[in-house]
């Protein structure tokens, strides 16, 4: 990409380098050539696109540690163009994509598929994670060398934890030297068998089985346990307790390589818009009660749960926010709770929900961004630290977004082929304008104009 | 000719304080949405409606020419024969359907079916289901039908609850303060949920009573409790019977279901037994004209003594009767509410 664009006085938010200040941002040939100065009008190149940031903010894409793209396998759901248009659309550059595909990845040939396919039909960075076990299966190791010289980022049986307590300690054992994480989806089987939503005040009043807090955290320790046991390295995928909080702020107060993320779900909606709907004051259920779209693993939790886990990303004890983006056809979700998919389509109200924690004063911009860039390519390592800075010379990944443009959710808008959410007809505060990877606009470009000279 | 109150159309009821007035009603999915004013207006025409039951020609032209439809996709004879014969009572063309099993497990057919009736022009869809949500889930997907929750996984059983409310009102006259036990498998029970939001907003107290792995978790701690002025926060939990039935107006057994020892709830039925089983000597600690109720079917001997279950203090005949009675005077309320009917019955 040769093209010269030029992002024209924005906020420049960088969070790897402390950056806050209003200037322009200057790319060539797909890397960041200036950041910061203002360029007078003679000093703007020739043949340059130029993109107002007048009274947006520009800074790193995102990076999203834990998303479902669905192919191979499960097209209808999703598929590798559809998923990172909607990532374009959401501000993310990079996408780690989970391996419950059918065939799962758990070997070379479908990581070289999907980055054959990420390449020719996607616009967004895919890297693959890899399975923990064989198919999935929980059974046996998968070959997580040959996984790791095909690329893959990570490894993770999500959908479904490593059940076995010992398969989890040689899974960790066994990817030591391979310098690569362990994600585990914690859910211990039995505590959580049946249940459909968090075990609480909701889920006895609607009469769904509920899955407890410790179904989650139980696991959360075992895993902590053999963490350090094998000085392996663990990422809590999607945590969603106060109780987990707590395990994790302990394990990393006693120096053992663990780390956590949670998603926008859970920073800003409770199990109560199960009842309620949207308004979670209501305490009647009625038609529009059991919205299927809040169904989700881990399941939506209660406001003190929520209120722990705003005050642990503040305060870095969990190191980013992922989408865990699930999206699902309309049959699979249209049906009573109890039948329902688990899942939200999130890659496209990811910053818009997340913006509520900042309007709310509960988090500063500054640092979501860094829980959405730093974090998370702190977790993938030392490569990936290029992508989540706006340091001259590295790639021009960057996002430029409204923080306070006004915008109400209509899924049929989305690129995305889920339209899963609960959020739909709510309206958000802060939206994307443009998203660019490698220097190339992937989403925005009728915001641009060219400059001739 | 159909009227829609607007107010009706998409909404059980419309969710606002309770001053004792009415209002428009489309569905009857749980009591938590029924004001006290609605509930007491039901238990009145129930009334009028028990009258028609002992008449030598049990018949009123009622819902003439209207469709009920009972879609079951859980066995019951007892609640679905209850519904038949209210709506044949009050003159409704009444088609019960019954669902295969698998199919509708999967939940796909349940949108189909009910968009089917829909288009069928069916006026009161009552329907059965193992999980919970259904009746609301066919509230929102089918916009001209009144839906009628006859149970729903466990979740509620608004009828249900209502002929207990009926049952006792009979008995022992105003509602209020009275106290009532629910003894047994709490977690699994829809009966207990909406006995519980019934009875609570009448003003009765309610003590739920059961073994701890048998109770919802959440109303054993202490925090996450309900404001005080919640209508469900006086309702008391109890592990312990003996002390729970002392003083007890009515007491109310809960099936004990066999599958909850095989899912190691309990370590055996004998030890239920022994613990919660409402018999004649336990009845004693309760006032002396206490009530004892059943939901059905039971399983005497195990939650209830047979000696109960068949002595002075049953009541558990009149609640079956009672609910026919309930069930035609809700089809009735829900007709003149959503326009299916026009004019209401004089007052017998």
């Amino acid at each position: 990409m040769t093209e010269t664009v030029l992002i024209q006085g924005p906020r420049i938010i960088d969070a790897s380098q402390g950056l806050d200040v209003v200037g322009d941002l200057l790319i060539k040939d797909g890397k960041i050539f200036s950041v910061g100065n203002t360029l007078a009008t003679d000093d703007i190149p020739e043949d340059c696109w130029i993109l107002s940031g007048k009274g947006l903010v520009a800074c790193a894409g995102f990076i999203d540690l834990h998303c479902h793209l669905r192919e191979p396998g499960f097209e209808y759901k999703e598929t590798i163009a559809t998923g990172t248009r909607a990532a374009a659309r959401g501000g993310f550059t990079s996408l780690c994509c989970m391996p419950n595909t059918d065939p799962a990845i758990d070997n070379a040939a479908v990581v070289e598929f999907i980055q054959r396919r990420a390449a020719a039909e996607g616009v967004v960075r895919v890297f693959p994670i890899g399975c923990v076990t064989r198919e999935r299966q929980g059974k046996a190791l998968a070959e997580m060398a040959e996984l790791a010289s095909a690329g893959v980022v990570a490894f993770s049986d999500d959908g479904d934890p490593v059940y076995d307590d010992n398969l989890m300690r040689l899974a960790l054992a066994y990817s030591q030297d391979l310098g690569l994480p362990i994600i585990n989806h914690c859910q211990e089987r039995s505590l959580s068998r049946g249940g459909v939503m968090a075990e609480g005040w909701v889920a006895t009043r609607l009469g769904l089985p509920g899955i407890p807090a410790a179904a989650e955290e139980a696991m959360i320790a075992r895993d902590i346990s053999l963490a350090e046991l094998t000085g392996g390295r663990l990422h809590v995928a999607h945590l969603s307790t106060s109780g987990s909080i707590a395990l994790v702020r302990q394990a990393k107060a006693r120096g053992i390589p663990v780390t956590a993320e949670v998603c926008p779900h859970h920073l800003t909606i409770t199990d109560r818009w199960a009842l309620g709907g949207k308004d979670s004051s209501n305490d009647v259920a009625g038609p529009r009660s059991y919205d299927t779209f809040t169904k989700v693993y881990p399941p939506l939790r209660s406001q003190h749960d929520l209120d722990a886990l705003v005050e642990a990303l503040a305060e870095g004890v969990i190191d980013c926010v992922a989408t865990d983006h699930a999206p699902h056809d309309l049959a699979s979700k249209q049906v009573t709770y109890q039948d329902a998919s688990f899942g939200i389509s999130v890659l496209e109200t990811a910053l818009g929900s997340l913006m509520q924690l900042v309007h709310q004063n509960r988090l500063s911009l500054s640092t979501l961004i860094d829980r959405l860039t730093v974090g998370p390519a702190g977790i993938l390592g030392p490569d990936f630290a290029a992508l989540s800075t706006l340091k001259v010379g590295t790639p021009a990944d960057i996002v430029l977004f409204d923080p306070n443009q006004e915008w109400r959710v209509d899924p049929r808008e989305f690129a995305s082929k889920g339209r899963n959410t609960p959020l739909e007809g709510t309206t958000l505060k802060g939206r994307v304008v443009a998203t660019l990877v490698g220097g190339q606009i992937v989403f925005g470009g009728s915001a641009l104009t060219e400059q001739v000279s | 000719m159909r009227r829609s109150h607007p107010a009706a159309i998409g909404t059980a009821a419309g969710v606002g304080p309770d001053n004792g007035e009415t209002r428009p009603r489309q569905h009857v999915l749980d009591l938590d949405d029924f004001l006290t004013g609605e509930i007491a207006s039901v238990l009145e025409n129930t009334h009028a409606m028990k009258e028609v039951l002992k008449r030598d020609i049990k018949k009123v032209p009622t819902l003439r020419g209207r469709v009920v439809v009972t879609l079951f996709y859980e066995a019951s004879t007892r609640t679905r024969i209850s519904f038949e014969e209210a709506g044949k009572v009050l003159s409704a063309d009444v088609i019960n359907m019954s669902a295969s099993g698998s199919s509708v497990e999967k939940g796909e057919s349940l949108l189909n079916t009910g968009l089917t009736l829909q288009a069928m022009g069916v006026d009161i869809l009552v329907i059965r289901h193992p999980h919970a949500g259904a009746p609301n889930f066919l509230a929102r997907h089918l916009p001209r039908v009144s839906v009628i929750n006859a149970g729903d996984g466990l979740h509620a059983h608004p009828t249900q609850a209502l002929l207990d409310l009926f049952t006792v009102q009979e008995k022992l006259g105003c509602l209020a303060g009275l106290k009532v036990v629910i003894v047994g498998d709490v977690l699994h029970s829809r009966v207990a949920r909406s006995a519980m939001w019934g009875f609570a907003k009448m003003g009765a107290n309610v003590t739920l009573c059961g073994p701890g792995t048998l109770l919802p978790a959440d109303l054993l701690r202490p925090q996450g409790r309900l404001p005080a002025d919640h209508c469900l926060a006086s309702v008391k939990v109890d592990t312990n019977l003996d002390r729970a039935i002392q003083g007890a107006d009515v007491v109310m057994a809960l099936r004990l279901q066999s599958e909850r020892q095989n899912g190691g709830f309990l370590p055996s039925i004998r030890e239920y037994i022994r613990r919660w089983q409402v018999t004649e000597s336990r009845l004693t600690s309760a006032k002396p004209n206490a009530l004892v109720m059943h939901p059905g079917p039971m399983n005497e001997g195990i939650e209830i003594s047979s000696g109960l279950a068949h002595g002075g203090s049953s009541v558990i005949e009149e609640q079956v009767t009672n609910g026919v009675a309930v069930r035609m005077a809700l089809l009735y309320q829900v007709s003149v509410s959503h326009g299916i009917i026009d004019t209401p019955i004089a007052r017998r």
